[in-house]
């Protein structure tokens, strides 16, 4: 039995997931639990947020997200890849800045209009 | 003459100005001070916003976008960069812009200004008075906007939500968190927090710790962190040495209210914010507040809700009279530090009366419990867990307060077993 705090939403529930049977979880308010309790002890994930350098925009950083969950062991690999990309304004909110980061079949998406 | 004036365009601004639009309010004018509309979700980029209001998870600059692609289509005025001076006990706001100073008259008056973070002076750190402190949220805004790392190997005072975000964004662009260090036993931020910001990097949190010397001039080069006592006294002999060039407070927020003050609204020592009655009104009429100037929020989802409700009440105060004598005042009793709204107005006109609260301690299975003047309980609530980090809510049935006089206690109470 492992004790886990979820990160699913800001309520935080405390849930247990129990490995020995099928990583059943316990203490979940709503299935975004159930599902993180799960996939925390078997492939965890993060959404990656991080920003770009931007030229012609208003500030020298765009914000980007990932599309998706990503493994979290590719978070860093992905960050190092991000380093050296730059976009020139205007960029929309929603534009891809990189497909398929670091092979983690997710892109990276601008976070605001610039 | 506008119908109503919002001062302030973060969360709380845009929130209050696209729900007075959809209320019917035909001149609504947002005042922003700086250059984009937006606020503090500009620089944080992270995600998590949203899951209440779009039932998505949106980052903040997302979060920003919705309300901001709303107002494009609607005849709401926007003026920013423009900062508001004054505003007096008649609705007359004077402020400065690139076009000069005026004053300008609002019907209704929403101040949706939020906070600022408490800094080094606050809590009085000794040391010496190296560069290289600094607030998390002024660190976040070098990083986010500016593209700036501001240290390689940087110290966390406070437990703080946006310090433990920087944790994880430093981390990310290659810093060395070293500890985060905080004065309370449990930590003042989000547990979700904790785990994805900390947890996940393996930087340690130091509970119950505090920093008791910062040292190095010009750049700050160690601090030395110490155990504290229940009284908060540090320990003799705990001394921990960190080599660090940088340190992050995230300390608190404090509620932005010198505008408050020159408007003549009564502010409460608690909250440091107006005082409130239960539709976000202050104690001058027509003058309502909503968002991090009333009561710090954990969630911009919180800010933008307690908007919509100062919104709806001020359309509603420009478009009708309304005849409303009653007053019950809300206080406190046990572990509880504050309550917002501090008073109610009787008859209610909504249904349901939201209340928010902190508590000073962690509890474990325990009731919130609404009593009236006697004693008795009106209400009651279980609830699993309470920690200070986190801002708790109930909602009052208005049928239970019909006949309630004077006052209700709002407190906490242990589960019996």
């Amino acid at each position: 039995m492992t004790e886990l705090i979820c990160i699913g939403c800001p309520r935080g529930c405390h849930l247990k997931v129990d490995e020995e049977n099928g990583y059943q979880v316990t203490g979940n308010n709503c299935p975004i639990g159930a599902e993180y309790g799960k996939n925390e002890l078997t492939n965890p994930t993060r959404v990656l947020t991080t920003t770009v350098r931007i030229s012609g925009g208003i500030h020298n950083c765009l914000p980007v997200r990932s599309s998706g969950p990503i493994k979290k062991a590719l978070l860093m690999e992905a960050v190092r890849a991000l380093k050296d990309v730059e976009v020139a304004s205007p960029v929309k909110k929603g534009d891809v800045i990189v497909h398929n980061i670091v092979g983690s079949g997710q892109d990276m998406l601008a976070s605001r209009d610039m | 003459m506008y119908d109503l004036i919002i001062i302030g365009a973060g969360p709380a601004g845009l929130s209050a100005a696209v729900t007075a639009y959809e209320a019917g309010l035909e001149k609504i004018l947002l005042i922003e001070r700086d250059s984009e509309l937006g606020g503090i979700l500009n620089q944080c980029i992270h995600n998590g916003f949203g899951l209440h209001l779009f039932k998505e998870e949106l980052t903040g600059p997302e979060f920003a976008g919705r309300f901001i692609e709303k107002l494009r289509d609607t005849n709401v005025e926007v003026m920013s960069d423009t900062m508001v001076l004054d505003i007096s006990e008649d609705h007359t706001v004077s402020l400065v812009n690139s076009s000069g100073y005026q004053h300008i008259k609002g019907k209704a008056i929403i101040l949706a200004m939020g906070c600022r973070e408490r800094t080094r002076g606050a809590i009085a750190i000794p040391g010496s008075r190296g560069s290289g402190v600094y607030t998390a949220g002024t660190a976040q805004r070098y990083m986010n906007m500016d593209g700036y790392l501001v240290g390689k190997r940087i110290v966390i005072l406070g437990s703080g939500d946006i310090g433990l975000i920087m944790a994880r964004r430093m981390t990310l662009e290659g810093a060395k968190v070293l500890a985060c260090v905080e004065i309370n036993p449990y930590s003042s931020g989000l547990q979700r927090n904790i785990k994805q910001c900390l947890e996940d990097f393996d930087i340690p949190l130091y509970l119950s710790h505090t920093i008791t010397d910062i040292r190095g001039y010009p750049r700050v080069n160690q601090v030395v962190v110490s155990k504290v006592d229940e009284k908060f006294r540090p320990i003799a002999r705990s001394e921990m040495v960190f080599d660090c060039d940088t340190v992050l407070l995230s300390i608190g927020l404090i509620p932005e209210n010198e505008l408050s003050k020159s408007a003549g609204i009564v502010l409460d020592p608690r909250t440091k914010g107006p005082r409130v009655w239960e539709n976000m009104e202050t104690s001058v009429d027509g003058i309502f507040a909503c968002g991090n100037v009333v009561q710090v929020h954990d969630l911009a989802d919180n800010v933008a809700a307690e908007a919509k409700k100062a919104a709806l009440a001020a359309a509603r105060y420009v478009q009708q009279n309304r005849q409303q004598d009653g007053e019950l005042e809300l206080k406190t009793a046990g572990n509880v530090t504050y309550t917002v709204p501090q008073h109610i107005h009787l008859p209610l006109s909504e249904k349901l009366v939201e209340v928010s609260f902190r508590t000073n301690r962690v509890f474990g299975k325990c009731a919130v419990v609404v009593a009236d003047r006697e004693g008795n309980a009106v209400c009651r609530y279980s609830r699993e867990y309470i920690t200070p980090g986190e801002l708790q809510k109930i909602s009052i049935p208005a049928k239970l307060l019909e006949d309630k006089e004077e006052y209700l206690t709002v407190k906490v109470v242990e589960e019996q077993k």
